[in-house]
């Protein structure tokens, strides 16, 4: 069986699986870390969205062997170390708000919502409607508008 | 069986099923339980009801109006005098473990709320955990109708008020004095003489060691500092962190990860499978085995069993709706709407309209799943289960066991909207585990959910109204739906409550549909019947049931109505409303919304109003129709008229966290949006071409307002009235409102974009899951 490694929140992981297996099946079932979510494994939900070196994507899309051995994973589990806090100014703006109700989709959201900031920043800019309409994540429970409300204000603490 | 909810049964111009309302404090009656630290009860009994008068005479009350769901639910509860329990623990916190299925809607947050408002406690001292299947409490384990927090206020009270009674009984023995003059917060107690302890410090000394029963005073309304304020999620920490635990995050010995191969067509059955050693052989694959809805592998990893789905060689036989299309669907239902009333009133003139609502998928984003542990003598199952007592026996029927031998844990669930009222992943892990004598951990693939889950079905709804001389004459409505499923506990309620009901005994969808519809206007003789096609989908209630198409379709012939006798619709509104709360809703969002204000050609206001679950909603909304938004590219996506922005009232009765009720209606009102424009499945061959979030379109934050506005109504009962469900039905009417005034065309099929062109390229059903994709890292950002 293929050995497999990368850094996972900040973590050095190994793990003996076969090479197509998508990421998300490598964390939630071989490694047990179960904060990204299985909401539809085409990459439409978004419910598994981490980080990869600091960029959103969705392991139910990328085969293991796709990801280098230094290539670092975050998950929602590691966010709050990448800014060295108990909790990223994101998460917090997520309580600040109240903004979910099942939560099943929430830690996605947060995730893709630190690296849409980032990204918006890089290019000089700041978080526009056109920018929160561009989000993908599915909320069945339709927290969206509180959504874009802590997005601006998590946001201002980054 | 059609139904007619326009007779007025009650004879003598008696009301014999209102009760007084009672602002007075009561006395309650509770128990003290036999249990090492202090443990007391109450019986899951609401004696308080606070139901309407009827007192409009131009219009006769519908049933609903008088006795309706949510007194149906909660009566049913009156007989089974078993009992809720809260458990002081020396630790000063109180635990109760609620016998509802928390799903998002807030109930866990609400009632720890309730029980430390009652007791003086911090919200933080409260643990809520959701109680396994209670067989004892017979059919009062369901959650649905959005009547938790409405059935369980008053016995949670009981019980949290003789807790802190007894500590304090307990305190004055260890301190001296009467324990009225003491003082609690935080679950310490202060007596007069400045000497404190707490309430983990009695918690055994309270304790009794026999059960008996003790009688209490609730705390006066104006005492309460908790209930009533906005407050955060209990669980709110635990969901940003990806602490929050859902059933697939459940690590039971042994359950390993479980998929079925399902059929190419709605509910179809294996005739053969063709390769069952070789893919048991693939890597990773322990188990396969034939089982009712398909052929079930179970695997170390998901991606392993979704290889192995896709790799049997598996023939099928038929299924229930083989060859069905949403235009035979449509036709059936044509076919089985009954008569309008054969005469109009002598020179009276009319609108008529006929209105198509077509399937909905109600699946939450947390797609079916269960563990199962099935063994020759026992079973043990965790699912979000809303019915947890009828899947208890359900499955113990299949399985051979004895309801004992069952346990049914009740997970917190990622989402339900109707769906977890059923329990089919827990039958179906429990079926797995049994054949291959193994626990398993199912999950259902998103394409399966989409296409062989329930369904809110395909219905119709005609409307005929009449007028003359400024009045409403006749108001008609004829609702032809596919058959809704009901058989999850909620059959049970009714069984067990025909008799008591003022209508008789009829099936239980027309006894549903009697008991949440009704037509608050003075529209002189009102008629609203349904009739039920086609048993062979799999259905269910999705948000709100019947409320959002039957809503929609009266509001939309409201404006007509207002129209064609030349009036504003918010005045006309106003003029033939005959409940004071909906207008005190309706004059709130006019107001706050501007109603009448200036707009740009191609986009308009609408106004939509619901009533039920002893609450009432208004929602107007303002909706952007013009080209350039109805065309904007969105890749992979529908974009569609942007609904710009909503202001919605809601008056609960009594609010018990405005910050969650805000949230309960945001979410009602992408619910609305949805159904509105958007979501939907085609049926097609037998099953819908839906298998992604990218083919059915449920609101995305493309299709979210700018401008979000609720408005809490202030206190108009004692009691909370039902919230969850309740903003779907005003705020899909208002934009189909808003969308008719906008473009100056009536839509009459929904969603709206339902009948344009396909948005998609649909999966195909062999195999049934679509493949997994490799390109993930190509979409970094």
């Amino acid at each position: 069986m293929p050995v497999q490694t990368f850094v996972l929140n900040g973590q050095q992981v190994t793990v003996n699986c076969q090479d197509d297996l998508r990421l998300l099946w490598v964390l939630r079932d071989i490694l047990g870390v179960h904060g990204p979510k299985y909401g539809c494994g085409l990459d439409v939900c978004k419910a598994c969205t981490s980080h990869i070196n600091g960029e959103a994507f969705n392991p139910c899309s990328v085969p293991v062997s796709d990801i280098e051995p230094t290539d670092e994973i975050t998950t929602i589990e590691g966010l709050p170390a990448t800014v060295g806090m108990d909790l990223h100014p994101m998460q917090q703006a997520w309580l600040d708000y109240d903004v979910a109700q099942c939560g099943y989709c929430q830690p996605g959201q947060i995730m893709a919502a630190v690296a849409l900031v980032n990204e918006v920043r890089a290019n000089g800019g700041t978080i526009t409607d056109d920018d929160l309409d561009a989000i993908r994540n599915i909320c069945r429970c339709g927290t969206y508008y509180r959504i874009r409300e802590a997005i601006s204000a998590g946001a201002s603490n980054m | 069986m059609p139904h007619r909810t326009s007779a007025l049964p009650l004879a003598g111009g008696e009301e014999p099923l209102t009760r007084p309302v009672t602002f007075t404090r009561r006395r309650f009656l509770g128990y003290v339980i036999a249990a090492p630290t202090l443990a007391t009860a109450a019986p899951l009994l609401v004696e308080s009801m606070t139901r309407p008068a009827a007192a409009v005479v131009s219009s006769p009350p519908e049933p609903s109006q008088i006795y309706d769901l949510t007194d149906m639910l909660t009566d049913a509860a009156a007989p089974t005098s078993n009992l809720i329990t809260i458990v002081v623990n020396s630790d000063g916190t109180a635990s109760f473990a609620l016998p509802r299925a928390e799903v998002g809607q807030g109930i866990t947050t609400a009632v720890a709320m309730t029980i430390a408002d009652e007791m003086d406690l911090s919200i933080e001292q409260v643990v809520i955990t959701l109680a396994d299947a209670r067989p004892e409490l017979v059919w009062n384990q369901l959650t649905g109708g959005s009547n938790t927090m409405h059935s369980i206020f008053t016995p949670v009270r009981v019980a949290a008020a003789i807790a802190r009674q007894q500590l304090l009984q307990a305190a004055a023995a260890l301190l001296g004095g009467l324990p009225s003059d003491f003082a609690v917060s935080d679950g310490v107690i202060t007596a007069p003489s400045g000497a404190t302890t707490t309430y983990g410090a009695l918690a055994s000394a309270a304790a009794s060691s026999t059960t008996m029963p003790v009688s209490v005073e609730l705390k006066p309304d104006s005492a309460r500092t908790i209930v009533g304020t906005s407050q955060p999620r209990i669980d709110a920490l635990d969901i940003v962190t990806g602490r929050k635990q859902f059933a697939m995050d459940l690590e039971v010995p042994g359950a390993m990860p479980t998929m079925v191969c399902r059929p190419p067509t709605i509910n179809g059955i294996v005739s053969s499978v063709e390769n069952i050693a070789q893919v048991a052989a693939m890597p990773g694959v322990t188990d396969v085995a034939v089982v009712s809805t398909g052929v079930a592998v179970r695997a170390a990893t998901f991606g392993q069993c979704i290889d192995a789905v896709d790799a049997l060689e598996v023939t099928w036989g038929p299924g229930t709706e083989d060859g069905k299309s949403d235009a035979t669907v449509l036709a059936e239902l044509k076919s089985a709407e009954l008569p309008l009333a054969s005469d109009l009133p002598l020179l009276a003139s009319s609108v008529e309209q006929e209105f198509v609502f077509y399937f909905v998928s109600n699946s939450p984003l947390e797609t079916n799943c269960a563990i199962a542990d099935v063994r020759s003598d026992s079973a043990e199952i965790w699912s979000s289960m809303k019915s947890p007592i009828v899947a208890q026996q359900t499955i113990a029927q299949k399985l051979g066991l004895s309801q004992d031998q069952v346990t049914c844990h009740v997970v917190q669930g990622g989402g339900s909207f109707g769906r977890h009222l059923f329990f089919d992943a827990a039958l179906e892990a429990a079926e797995i585990s049994q054949k291959m004598g193994v626990p398993v951990k199912l999950m259902w693939h998103r394409a399966d959910d989409f296409r062989q889950g329930r369904t809110h079905p395909m219905c119709t709804s005609r409307v005929r109204a009449s007028y003359l001389s400024g009045n409403v004459l006749t108001f008609e409505q004829r609702h032809t739906s596919v058959s809704t499923d009901f058989t999850h506990g909620l059959g049970e309620i009714i069984t067990a409550s025909l008799a008591e009901l003022p209508f008789g005994d009829i099936g239980f969808a027309e006894t549903v549909f009697e008991l949440s519809q009704s037509v608050p206007y003075n529209f002189g003789v009102t008629d609203q019947l349904l009739a039920e096609v086609d048993m062979g989908f799999n259905t269910g209630s999705m948000r709100n049931i019947y409320s959002p198409d039957v809503t929609t379709a009266t509001e939309l012939i409201v404006d007509q109505l207002a129209g064609a006798m030349g009036q504003d619709p918010y005045a006309f509104r106003r003029a033939f409303l005959n409940d004071d709360r909906l207008l005190a809703v309706l004059d709130a969002v006019a107001k706050a919304g501007n109603w009448g204000r200036s707009m740009p050609a191609q986009m308009a206001q609408g106004l939509g109003l619901h009533g039920e679950y002893k609450s009432r909603a208004a929602a107007l909304v303002e909706i952007d129709c013009t080209a350039a938004t109805v065309n904007r590219q969105i890749t992979n996506g529908y974009g569609g008229p942007r609904v710009t922005k909503v202001v919605l009232a809601v008056d609960v009765g009594l609010p018990i966290n405005p910050l969650n009720l805000e949230a309960q209606m945001m979410g009602g009102i992408m619910d609305g949006i949805a159904r509105a424009l958007t979501f939907s499945l085609h049926i097609q061959d037998g099953i819908p071409l839906e298998a992604s979030w990218d083919n059915t379109y449920y609101t995305r934050q493309w299709n979210v307002p700018f401008d979000l506005e609720v408005i809490v109504m202030p206190p108009t009962s004692d009691e909370p009235g039902g919230a969850g469900e309740l903003g779907v039905a005003p705020a899909m009417a208002a934009v189909a409102c808003a969308y008719a005034r906008a473009t100056g065309t009536v839509p009459t099929s929904f969603p709206i974009n339902h009948n344009g062109p396909l948005g998609f390229e649909p999966y195909p059903t062999v195999p049934p899951i679509p493949e997994e994709p490799t390109d993930g890292l190509s979409h970094e950002y």
